[in-house]
């Protein structure tokens, strides 16, 4: 019963949103600035959808929380003696289930939208809500047509399938969520761009209605990146923290546009240029969530993300894919000439440099696209490649390397036009720390050229991050410059991050007997003991390794190969030792025979990662900046609501005070 | 350019970024086609073999009877072979993947060596019962019965 009403919530949720669409695109025939009959069903339409789709993803969290095994998605995906919170996110560990997580974040950031945003003219706000439900009403398609997640079996099954061990992880709770409410979040700075884009109403009033969204689906791409680089990295037991793997990619591509739109939305609101730049960009940032969901969701590429393979789906993502992406550029190309030049500027200033950036942005884009695509296209005349690290890292390094110079420099520069010679002693300074980076190590030893670089960019931005604060009271910068200092800063401090665990890093692979030892960067490694262990649906062969340096107390690590019977599948639990300086990272791997002491070995994989998390208190750093940043912009506009109010409360108090003046005055 | 006007300096931003995108376009075609990583059958390798030091990607079926661990317990040697009889000679060092047994598809990450046989810095093999490397999708001895496994699977 639980599963018709989610089901029946899903049809209502779709037919409203034809409603929302139909109702805003008709409101866009009256004349300007007349009030349609029409218009007035589009928020409220948009607010209910959101509640229904929110409903219908409750109800199937509800039947994977009491594992309703004759609902086919359960008993498909789940198990009754699963953990529990491994039953509540299996709900989003497969293809139907995160198609429906998706449809309701996109619901619910619609209904927040039309809800909650008062300052668009309502001309713009009904061809926005039109929008977004021409984009939500594609995906209920999608979802009821083919790839229903109520389905029923006909007959209940006795005990289900199981989740994939890989997705049985904490992780699961956190990164599809978070990556989804920011692929979703861009979707609604989509329908911001189209409504201003149709209505000509691209303007900085505009920008400040559309930071927001753009901010926060930024922040959480961040998140979810980084949630997902870290997870990859100790579930996969390879050592490795990106893999350009086309998933990954898939999701590293809207945060390249959404960075890019970020800095230009906010010249668009503060100095009301790169009009035509933002809109664009907005049509790119969506498109990137859009492809990235057609790569993972329609089975073209084979990994743990691709739940289920099948043709139609993909036929499906791909026709919506090609509608949404078409028509908006479509409009884009129609509408283009429409929207008046902004204001001007030199290259020599803040805008310059961030419109540099955000082309450089574009070109890396580029070419992880390039690059994840390839292999498909090659495909298609029967070539199979694969496209890895030798070709992501020095083609991209090629356009990241003048950005990350350019970002150290930008934000010393002025609004509109400025002089380089201005802040020639900064640059000094910044150069001077890059220099000596390098020199320094090129001395200590022999390391690849993109580490070498990467450590010298990465000091002196964490530098030039603190250097827009240096004269300024601390106390009265406002939160949203601090917002891109920690922001700017955490770029430098995961920069760092991976061109140390670039450079650095040491690994050790033996055959070890227990009581053996191996030496590793200042590490001694002994493998005390190798014991079978079980847990609740797996079991596992368990490693006890000590890990002592330089004489110090020896710390206890327990790698695991375990065995999970339910699907059966072996999985690799890697073992952790981190210090402020880097990571130990240890991996037990088979037995390997009898050694020639006559005792039994086993295969030991030892990692010594230095400065290796850096990397992700970085991007946790990054997405911190965002935060405040959007406090700090929540700040300003509620002190201006309240200034706003209170000038209004006193032209009328003194209305009022003159009407009972001259309302007085004959009876003196 | 500080003293543009507003059209012409949207042109040169839209010049600006043309360049620089169509640049990025051609590096990124000139790069692939020299550092993407080729997949060859044990057949195909034998026939036109890549260059030495190439990295390329080797796949097919880990022969019977050929897995053998050298004495340091860490490097592995087998023999993959395709559809046809030939057979290429693969060394690993590292951690097998989990259902890396004989018998079993495989694909090989490496390089051909001067000697003929193929050196493996990465090992990828069936992952899970439902996952199999798309390379070997099609490949004799390793169907009917993986393939029904792969179909009946969940019903």
């Amino acid at each position: 019963m639980i599963a018709e009403i989610g089901h029946a919530a899903l049809w209502l949720a779709a037919a409203l949103a034809i409603l929302q669409m139909v109702s805003g695109a008709l409101a866009l025939r009256e004349a300007e600035g007349a009030p349609s009959p029409y218009a007035l069903y589009a928020r409220p339409a948009a607010v209910v959808q959101a509640f229904l789709a929110v409903l219908a993803f409750g109800t199937l969290l509800y039947s994977f929380a009491v594992t309703d095994l004759s609902v086919k998605l359960v008993a498909t995906n789940s198990h009754s003696m699963k953990p529990f919170l491994y039953k509540l996110t299996g709900t989003w560990g497969n293809h139907e289930g995160s198609m429906l997580l998706w449809v309701a974040v996109l619901a619910l950031s619609g209904g927040l939208l039309a809800f909650a945003e008062r300052r668009l003219p309502e001309r713009t706000m009904s061809a926005t809500l039109a929008v977004q439900g021409f984009v939500a009403m594609g995906f209920y398609v999608f979802l009821l047509f083919s790839s229903n997640p109520f389905e029923r079996l006909p007959v209940p099954a006795l005990e289900g399938v199981g989740l994939n061990p890989l997705l049985q992880d904490i992780g699961l709770a956190v990164h599809p969520p978070t990556l989804y409410v920011g692929y979703v979040g861009l979707s609604v700075a989509f329908s911001l761009a189209m409504g201003a884009l149709i209505t000509k109403a691209v303007n900085p009033n505009f920008a400040k209605v559309m930071r927001p969204w753009v901010l926060g689906a930024w922040v959480f791409l961040t998140f979810g990146i980084t949630a997902g680089s870290y997870w990859a990295y100790y579930e996969l037991g390879w050592g490795g923290w990106w893999f350009w793997d086309p998933v990954e990619n898939a999701s590293l591509m809207p945060w390249l546009a959404a960075t890019a739109l970020l800095h230009s939305v906010s010249v668009l609101a503060a100095c009301d240029a790169l009009r035509t730049w933002t809109i664009m960009l907005g049509v790119v940032a969506f498109s990137m969530s859009m492809l990235g969901t057609f790569l993972v969701r329609s089975g073209v590429l084979t990994s743990v993300h691709a739940f289920a393979v099948d043709p139609e789906r993909g036929t499906l993502l791909l026709i919506l894919l090609a509608l949404y992406i078409g028509g908006s550029l479509t409009i884009f190309a129609l509408r283009a000439s429409s929207i008046a030049e902004g204001k001007r500027f030199t290259a020599t200033s803040r805008e310059g440099a961030l419109v540099f950036n955000n082309v450089m942005l574009c070109a890396i884009l580029a070419i992880v696209l390039l690059g994840t695509l390839y292999p498909l296209l090659t495909e298609a005349f029967d070539v199979r490649v694969s496209v890895g690290p030798p070709y992501f890292n020095p083609v991209g390094a090629i356009f990241a390397i003048p950005m990350f110079v350019v970002m150290a420099v930008g934000p010393l520069l002025r609004w509109k036009d400025d002089k380089v010679a201005r802040v020639q002693p900064e640059l000094a300074v910044l150069a001077a720390v890059a220099l000596l980076v390098i020199a320094l190590v090129v001395f200590l030893g022999d390391y690849p050229l993109l580490p070498i670089l990467g450590l010298a960019l990465a000091s002196a931005l964490a530098l030039a991050a603190f250097l827009p604060l240096r004269g300024r009271k601390l106390t009265r910068v406002p939160t949203a410059t601090w917002g891109m200092v920690v922001a700017h800063f955490g770029v430098a401090v995961a920069l760092f991050g991976m061109a140390s665990e670039g450079a650095f890093t040491e690994e050790r692979l033996a055959a070890v007997s227990p009581g053996g030892a191996e030496e590793i960067g200042g590490w001694t490694v002994q493998l005390e003991s190798v014991d079978p262990v079980s847990g609740p649906n797996w079991t596992a062969i368990e490693a006890r390794i000590s890990a002592s340096r330089s004489g110090s107390e020896p710390v206890i690590l327990a790698p695991q190969a375990r065995n999970f019977w339910s699907p059966p599948q072996a999985t690799s639990e890697s073992a952790l030792l981190t210090r402020w300086d880097g990571q130990l990272y240890a991996v037990i791997g088979d037995g390997a025979g009898i050694g020639p002491d006559g005792q039994q070995r086993w295969q030991l994989r030892v990692w010594w990662k230095p400065f290796v998390t850096f990397i992700w208190y970085g991007g946790v750093l990054v997405a911190m900046g965002g935060i405040l940043s959007f406090i700090g912009r929540l700040q300003v506009d509620l002190r201006r609501r309240k200034a706003a109010r209170l000038g209004a409360e006193r032209r009328m108090d003194q209305a009022a005070l003159a009407l009972s003046r001259t309302a007085t005055e004959p009876a003196e | 350019m500080s003293q543009m006007k507003p059209k012409h300096q949207r042109m040169t931003l839209v010049i600006f970024a043309m360049i620089a995108i169509v640049a990025a376009g051609l590096i990124a075609v000139w790069a692939l086609r020299n550092q993407a990583n080729y997949f060859y059958l044990p057949e195909e390798m034998a026939a036109t073999p890549p260059q030495v030091g190439q990295p390329v990607r080797l796949g097919g079926m880990v022969q019977a009877g050929s897995l053998i661990t050298l004495a340091d317990g860490v490097t592995v040697t087998f023999r993959v072979t395709g559809n046809t009889q030939s057979a290429i000679a693969v060394r690993y060092s590292g951690i097998l993947p989990d259902l890396f047994v004989e018998g079993s598809g495989v694909v090989a990450e490496g390089s051909l060596q001067s000697d003929g046989s193929f050196l493996a810095t990465n090992l990828l093999a069936k992952h899970d019962e439902n996952y199999v490397p798309k390379e070997l999708e099609g490949l004799e001895g390793h169907d009917a019965q993986d393939k029904v496994a792969e179909t009946t699977i969940g019903l």
